[in-house]
């Protein structure tokens, strides 16, 4: 019988770290002991949230009676261990690494992306690396960017193995790997295809966790600040649940800090003509996909119903599990229902003419970029979401234009398209959907609300989830999964006829989109259960947390769509899913 | 005492090796029987009393190995014989193959019967496969004799063995790279820990060992006069199998008696330099080896000995190379060789091995500077100290030793 309150404390173990007496728990690696009195051993491959790589040997320490030095991410303390961080030998050794490293990447930084964000040039600066030692052997590879959403310089890659990591261990997807030996070992793709060519969901984990610009978001920001700058633009802003919870790590917050109010006022000056807010049509999503759920249990629709908000699930399920697409809701996700009612009902509310709207959606993730070039996301050869950027991408733009971001006021949200329910806000967590369509779907079935409000069972950062609750006619039965290795468990249990759920909810990226993969660097799984944490805050705090009862869409139904599925919604608010061979191809 | 003994050699053209019965009539499989009707742990005493050293190269204790592995409680644990034998210069392993393969195998079955393991793995490397026939015979056939399978000999005792081919990259003669290939991976080596004997090949407890070690046991168990501790003294107890190549005129395979000098190996048992050449440098232990010149020619052949004189035993190969080959050149090609067969994965091993290779190319044209060779050196400590597996440690030795031994070639403006 476990029983997690019975755990003993754990065994503390005693060492020295450069003399220094330190007391940590048994099983502790010589990184972490060092952390813990103030010393930040230098480190690339190393991830708190991934297995142990010890490749790169930049953490490589003097422990007293050992014949080589240790590399201090994979190196157990023991009780007695004596080890030193600072002695000639270690400063040799490391800073010989960092010039090993550097001389083997392209170090254009005064352009490079990552300029000013990346932990190989923190690294030289800690080191203050002014003359290189080692002769430059960087070897020039080609640039992959043939996709939206990420573009490849391997050229800046340090073989760290991060991204082979993430894209393997927690998206189990292996569309990176390494490849050759020696000098000639690079990361790569299956054939060096292109990513979009491969089993590549462009997720973006993978640009998350890279130290250096060896992966990265395609860079949009121009676009955005040329439509900006014209006249004839009409350019309105929606911003995800999800970024206004992390936004502020890069700004010198707390992990978690919940900045939306200043984030309003930093796209304000930025120059948008409208600030809006993508809580308002997660509630529309709400209002359709709960609705087709009603549906499809009244009608025998294909069951269980899947949810279809996440871009990096969407293209994994198109390519990996294509026979399973007709579980997929047909709703749209709340960035393209924003887009469609951006370019049809605030165009017609606003009088703007629709080709002169532009629309600009600010996302934790870089494969809404992906989606939003869809074809399907778009009437008459227009495009509902002009440009995608990921939160890093917002953030460079604050910086773009100076603004002293801790010391913005707060401003609200512009209206019509404005207004979001607690639920809509939840929509950025894992089980977030899932606790939002429960809301909604509960009330319209037994006619009472749920109480209480909050659904316990889908909250949480476990892999998966289930729960059953009782709607009075019915039972229903969900699950609620996030990452992509997690999502294949759940399909193969689908294929093989074992899933007898009636919703499942996924998330591509661990935790959801709080942790996706165009959030600010740093993210670990301790910042994605804050940014978690602030999200059902924020969700408390609202006037509204049930998004039928969001005013702005109640008007946009009485207005404009009619009701929930009707036709109006059908052409604008649901799509179609296909298979995948390979994703489109784009110039 | 003989420079040319017999003792782990002693089959060598006493059998035919395509054949168990004649196996059999030279006393083949005693051995295994008496193991079998020992307990595991006096076997591994056994080895430990004759303070046998792992002839791969790490020269790790071995009756401790087999000890350890047999501590560690399992319901499926595995045996490796290392058949790699990669490191440059070093052919010994393919002799106790060629000549005797059925000593292998029982070797093999009395490792996993002392390690309590159900299977054996042989990773041979790849430029060994015209001797796959040859092992594939001897295991089946030992398995129609029932020495090898099921129930063997109605002990109760189940051990397969399973003959496995490498694709030919030196560092899977590294234990963990060795057995991801195995696995059907790339063969990269991994960190420690986990360690083998804990979690080895498909994370099951695995105990490797080489073909020359395992080769010796046989012998030991039958061993009742004691012979094998006759030879040699202090830590380098009984016989060791050389691989003598380079510049000599008798290249070749010999069991020496730990403690037969340099000399005596060079010049009696390989009738010295031909040509009228004279000694340049002996690189000991293949690519990954030290290197001396002719000073350490009387030093006997024993571990100690050899570390007191800056070089180690390793994979037992003698490399002799005379006056037409200079240092430099000497480095250089070894050089080449790890440029080649680093894996990559580890900064220093991959990045430290091309700029030493592009600096002494640079001294080859007369263009490295004093400031080069001191990067060199740097470089070289880096990695030795500091890279993830035994390659990287090691691939510099050769040069590292060559800076002690050939100071002058390394200042610039002295003779290249």
């Amino acid at each position: 019988m476990a029983d997690t309150q019975e755990t003993k404390k754990p065994e503390m173990v005693h060492l020295k770290i450069n003399n220094i007496p330190v007391e940590v728990p048994a099983g502790t690696m010589v990184l972490a002991a060092a952390k813990q009195i103030g010393i930040d051993i230098p480190h690339l491959c190393f991830h708190p949230d991934q297995e142990i790589k010890a490749k790169c040997r930049i953490c490589s320490v003097e422990v007293k009676g050992s014949r080589k030095l240790s590399a201090a991410c994979t190196t157990v303390v023991w009780e007695g261990m004596e080890v030193f961080t600072d002695t000639q030998l270690v400063r040799d050794t490391q800073v010989g690494i960092l010039q090993l490293i550097m001389a083997d990447h392209d170090k254009d930084c005064l352009t490079c992306p990552r300029n000013h964000r990346c932990e190989l040039q923190e690294l030289c600066a800690r080191f203050n690396i002014q003359i290189p030692h080692v002769p430059d052997v960087t070897k020039k590879r080609t640039t992959e960017n043939t996709n939206p959403a990420i573009v490849r310089n391997p050229s800046k890659c340090i073989k760290c193995g991060r991204c082979f990591r993430v894209c393997k261990d927690v998206q189990g997807v292996e569309a990176l790997t390494f490849a050759g030996r020696s000098d000639n070992l690079i990361v790569t793709t299956p054939y060096n295809l292109p990513l979009e060519k491969t089993d590549c969901t462009l997720c973006g984990q993978c640009s998350l966790v890279c130290p250096t610009a060896a992966i990265v978001e395609k860079d949009d920001t121009q676009v955005v600040l040329d439509a900006l700058q014209d006249p004839e633009k009409h350019v309105i802003v929606q911003v995800a649940p999800a970024v206004r919870v992390a936004l502020g790590d890069a700004f010198g917050y707390e992990g978690g800090a919940i900045v939306t109010g200043q984030m309003v006022t930093a796209l304000k000056m930025l120059g948008f003509d409208k600030v809006f807010d993508t809580n308002f049509s997660a509630d529309l999503t709400i209002m359709e996909e709960g609705s087709e759920l009603l549906h499809r249990i009244q009608n025998g629709g294909k069951m269980p119903m899947l949810t279809s908000c996440s871009p990096g699930w969407i293209n994994f399920i198109e390519k990996h599990y294509p026979n399973l697409l007709p579980h997929l809701s047909t709703a749209k996700s709340p960035m393209s229902m924003f887009g469609a009612i951006a370019k049809t009902y605030y165009a017609k509310h606003s009088g703007v003419p629709v080709k002169n709207i532009f629309t600009v959606a600010i996302m934790p993730c870089t494969a809404k970029k992906y989606e939003a070039a869809r074809p399907e996301m778009g009437r008459d050869g227009m495009r509902d979401v002009d440009a995608v950027l990921t939160t890093r991408e917002f953030i460079k733009l604050i910086h773009y234009v100076g603004l002293s971001f801790k010391d913005l006021p707060n401003s609200e949200f512009d209206s019509p398209l404005g207004v979001g329910s607690g639920a809509g806000a939840i929509f950025g967590a894992t089980g977030g959907v899932m606790e939002a369509a429960l809301r909604t779907v509960y009330e319209k079935v037994t006619g009472k609300e749920a109480k209480p409000l909050e659904f316990n069972d889908v909250r949480g950062f476990q892999g998966v989830k289930e729960a059953t609750y009782d709607l009075g006619v019915r039972k229903v039965k969900v699950a609620v999964c996030h990452t992509l290795r997690n999502a294949r468990k759940m399909m193969d249990k689908l294929e093989k006829g074992e899933c007898d759920y009636d919703f499942i909810e996924i998330m591509a990226c661990p935790g959801g989109c709080i942790g996706g993969g165009g959030q600010p660097y740093d993210t670990t799984n301790e910042i994605r259960k804050k940014r978690i944490a602030s999200l059902y805050e924020i969700d408390k705090s609202l006037p509204y947390r049930k998004s039928h009862e969001n005013p702005d869409i109640i008007t946009l139904y009485k207005d404009f769509l009619g009701e929930p599925l009707s036709d109006t919604s059908h052409h604008l608010l649901h799509t179609t899913y296909h298979q995948v061979h390979k994703l489109y191809e784009f110039k | 005492m003989g420079y040319d003994v017999k003792f782990i050699t002693k089959n060598f053209g006493k059998y035919d090796p395509m054949s168990i019965d004649s196996y059999l009539s030279i006393g083949g499989f005693a051995a295994l029987k008496r193991a079998m009707a020992m307990d595991g742990e006096d076997i591994a005493s056994l080895i430990a009393e004759a303070k046998v050293k792992g002839r791969g190269g790490a020269a790790y204790d071995m009756g401790r190995k087999w000890s350890q592995s047999r501590a560690v409680k399992a319901p499926h644990k595995l045996v490796i014989c290392n058949a790699d034998e990669g490191e440059t210069c070093t052919f010994k392993d393919r002799e106790l193959i060629k000549n005797d393969p059925f000593n292998l195998i029982e070797a093999i079955t009395i490792c996993g019967y002392t390690v309590n393991a159900q299977d054996g793995y042989i990773y041979l490397r790849e430029e060994y496969r015209h001797l796959r026939p040859l092992l594939l015979n001897a295991i089946k056939q030992a398995e129609e004799h029932n020495l090898l399978g099921y129930n063997i000999q109605n002990t109760g005792f189940n051990f397969h063995i399973h003959l496995y081919s490498g694709a030919g990259a030196y560092v899977c003669g590294e234990g963990t790279a060795l057995i991801r290939s195995i696995e059907g991976k790339a063969g990269r080596p991994r960190k420690k820990p986990p360690f083998m004997k804990v979690s080895g090949l498909f994370a099951l407890p695995t105990c490797v060992n080489n073909v020359e070690s395992f080769s010796i046991v046989p012998h030991l168990l039958m061993d009742e006069a004691r012979e094998y501790v006759s030879y040699g003294s202090g830590e380098s107890l009984g016989t060791k199998l050389v691989s003598l190549g380079g510049n000599v005129r008798r290249p070749g395979v010999y069991e020496i008696p730990f403690g037969t000098t340099v000399r005596d190996i060079i010049y009696e048992l390989g009738q010295g330099i031909p040509g009228g050449q004279s000694l340049r440098l002996i690189q000991f232990g293949g690519a990954s080896g030290k290197i001396s010149d002719g000073r350490i020619l009387d030093t006997p052949y024993t571990y100690d000995d050899l570390k007191a004189a800056g070089v180690t035993v390793g994979s037992g190969s003698i490399l002799v190379i005379d006056n037409r080959t200079s240092v430099l050149d000497f480095l250089r090609m070894t050089q080449d060789f790890f440029s080649e067969e680093s894996c990559g994965q580890c900064t220093p091993c991959r990045e430290g091995n091309l700029h030493i290779k592009l600096i002494l190319e640079k001294m080859a044209r007369g263009e490295a500077t004093q400031a080069d060779i001191r990067d060199m050196k740097k470089i070289a400590t880096i990695m030795s100290i500091s890279s993830l597996c035994g390659l990287g440690e090691s691939a510099q030795n050769a040069l590292l030793s060559a800076m002690k031994i050939f100071p002058k070639i390394f200042e610039i403006g002295g003779a290249a």
